[in-house]
């Protein structure tokens, strides 16, 4: 169990930059998640505190130990790899005694640690099997079997589920946090995948183009995104945006598509400005016909989902509004008239940076007040 | 719509029948042709050989008054005693044991030799990145166009002036460096994902843990079918044999059975046969014993 801390990483191979400095503080024991589309340096990133990969410009310290020019070796680190990256002709005792052997650990030890770690995971059975005869959710279990054994520092996780189906996805998700948080082993864990990094995370890194856009808790990040990427990136479906003006007062904001909104808080210090409106489709309401403010959703396409449906219109302005309502589901081509709560409305500006809004507390009490 | 059109079930039904039949007859003609055409191709292989073992069961009179004999004869067992203890008394003075035995230990060392130094130099072109890295490659590629036959007078001067003519290791050293057994590993350790490279290193393997523990036992069917082939490569070996042995104390058997062939009339072509025969049994036998390892080199694509 370790810190870990980042300090200005940079990475670049070439011309090309794919880190632009992360600066990150990892408490102990907390699980943080990278999440970020593919190519954004995620894995870059992970890789680099693992030692796979050296950075360009930056420090990492492990427990408070700089090891920035260490081997991966020499970092007390165990990283679980997409692919699992098991020795396919060593059984699945070997698999996860072969970094005891080399550290050269007494035979008993070892053999008393695979076991114990054999029997947390349910691999028992198996330790004498070879790879290519487990599942693919065994497999994915040898490979944390083997992080587990070591009883490192810091768990680095790349992707490990992505190569599951999704049933077993969910199952191994809540596993991992489970083991996680009975180990207490400070975990870094990469996906692109945003339920995985809403449910797993302590914290989550959203991360775009070589920068970390924002670093809170999951649901900070749901409720009040930094900007209009994470808030894009976080929640499904993605959260509508659409075009609006706020007035020269700044407490109302007028939509294009043809409705004018009195926000429950001005957004500090930005007047008479064009602004993007973000909510998020489970917020949109749907209304009565003839209701005062309501705007006319032209129904596109309805995806019923089982408990809810999936509305996707077409406002007067020609943006496209997707609406999650679970009593709902309308007939392609009909008109349905919404309304959008003030109090669930993202306000983000020019530069797609979120507008704070002076009064932010208070309205999130009022929207509890009226719930 | 093309063809003509079914009007009732009932015919519709005769018609798929027909058609049924139809493809039944085609199907048994198209087996009688495959079974003829490999019958053919088998016999086209196999009449030498037989024609070669049953030569060794006469007696030289036979042979010599121009007869083919296509059944067995009655001097198997001293035709073969003779050549295996004696060889060709008139010809050579080495009995077919000896030669056998040359032809062993020069198959045995060029096969495991060139298993040993392709396998790391592969493992160093892929593996490591070092300055000259592609250098190192594109020479150990060149040389594939230079095989012994090209690259012969030179090979002979070097191997004379450092004294090797007539020695184990003047037959079996330049034929070891192999470009071709270095490339086919390096297209195999090529296909072992990074992250098992990745997760060896942080399992704490040093390099060459890491070839010792993970390279070489992935590699065991690769080699085992890459021994077979080496192993018949240097039992059949010809040219380089015949410039490097002058003697009979490193002759090999390929050598032995052409300098047996002397003149027409004084050819013992019993022996020849017998020696023939006997020349053909251990690569053979090595084909059949690594039978199972060989295919799964070849074929095995699952890691």
């Amino acid at each position: 169990m370790a810190t870990l801390e980042l300090r200005g990483i940079r990475k670049s191979f070439g011309d090309v930059h794919v880190l632009h400095g992360i600066d990150l503080q990892v408490a102990e024991g907390e699980f943080i998640v990278i999440v970020g589309a593919s190519g954004c340096g995620k894995s870059t990133l992970l890789r680099i505190v693992a030692g796979l990969e050296t950075a360009t410009e930056g420090r990492v310290l492990i427990g408070g130990v700089d090891v920035t020019r260490l081997e991966p070796k020499d970092r007390d680190i165990a990283m679980v790899f997409q692919n699992y990256a098991l020795y396919p002709h060593m059984s699945v005792f070997d698999n996860m005694a072969y970094g005891l052997r080399i550290r050269g650990l007494p035979r008993a030890e070892i053999e008393q640690r695979v076991r114990r770690t054999a029997e947390m995971l349910g691999l028992g059975e198996l330790l004498r099997r070879k790879p290519r005869e487990l599942s693919g959710g065994q497999r994915q279990r040898v490979a944390m079997g083997r992080a587990i054994v070591r009883e490192p520092k810091l768990f680095l996780f790349d992707e490990p589920l992505s190569n599951l189906d999704a049933k077993l996805r969910v199952q191994m998700r809540a596993e991992i946090k489970r083991l996680q948080r009975r180990l207490g082993v400070t975990s870094l864990y990469v996906t692109h995948d945003q339920v995985e990094a809403m449910t797993l995370g302590d914290r989550l890194v959203v991360m775009n183009g070589g920068r970390a856009e924002q670093v809170a808790t999951p649901m900070e990040v749901w409720r009040e995104p930094a900007n209009m990427y994470v808030a894009g990136f976080i929640g499904a479906p993605a959260m509508n945006f659409l075009h609006g003006r706020l007035c020269s007062e700044g407490n109302a904001v007028d939509l294009r598509a043809g409705c004018a909104i009195a926000l429950a808080a001005p957004p500090a210090g930005v007047k008479d400005a064009e602004v993007t409106v973000g909510i998020r489709p489970e917020h949109v309401r749907i209304v009565g016909n003839g209701t005062v403010g309501a705007i006319p959703l032209k129904v596109d396409l309805v995806e019923p989902l089982g408990a809810e449906s999936l509305i996707h219109g077409i406002l007067p302005s020609g943006e496209g509004l997707t609406v999650r309502a679970s009593d709902c589901s309308p007939f392609a081509g009909t008109t349905l008239p919404v309304v959008l709560p003030a109090e669930h409305l993202h306000l983000f500006g020019e530069d797609g940076r979120r507008l704070r809004l002076a009064h932010a507390r208070s309205a999130t009490a009022r929207v509890r007040a009226g719930a | 719509m093309h063809g003509p059109v079914a009007t009732t079930k009932g015919e519709a039904i005769a018609r798929a029948e027909e058609a049924a039949e139809r493809a039944d007859a085609l199907r048994q003609r198209a087996d009688w042709l495959t079974h003829a055409i490999l019958i053919l191709g088998v016999a086209l292989f196999a009449l030498p050989i037989w024609i070669v073992l049953m030569g060794s069961t006469h007696d030289v009179a036979t042979i010599s008054r121009g007869e083919v004999p296509l059944l067995p004869g009655p001097y198997a067992i001293e035709n073969y005693v003779a050549a295996w203890t004696e060889g060709s008394a008139r010809t050579t003075r080495v009995p077919v044991s000896a030669m056998m035995l040359n032809s062993f230990v020069m198959a045995i060392l060029i096969a495991v030799g060139k298993i040993a130094i392709s396998i790391l130099s592969a493992y160093a072109v892929v593996f490591f990145s070092f300055p000259g890295r592609m250098l190192a490659f594109w020479a150990i590629f060149i040389t594939l166009m230079l095989p012994v036959e090209v690259r012969i007078f030179p090979t002979f001067k070097v191997v004379s002036d450092l004294g090797m003519i007539n020695t184990y290791a003047g037959l079996i050293v330049p034929l070891i460096a192999s470009a071709t057994a270095t490339l086919l590993f390096r297209q195999f350790f090529l296909t072992i994902p990074d992250e098992l490279v990745e997760a060896a290193k942080i399992d704490g393997a040093g390099p060459m843990r890491f070839f010792q523990d993970v390279v070489v036992p992935l590699s065991v069917t690769n080699m085992a079918a890459l021994f077979v082939i080496l192993f018949v490569y240097g039992w059949n070996q010809y040219l380089w044999p015949l410039l490097i042995t002058t003697t009979g104390d490193v002759e090999t058997i390929v050598i032995g059975i052409v300098r047996m062939i002397g003149s027409e009339a004084d050819t013992d072509w019993h022996l020849v046969m017998a020696t023939t025969v006997l020349a053909l049994l251990p690569p053979v036998a090595v084909v059949i014993l690594m039978q199972r390892w060989f295919v799964k080199g070849l074929v095995e694509t699952e890691k």
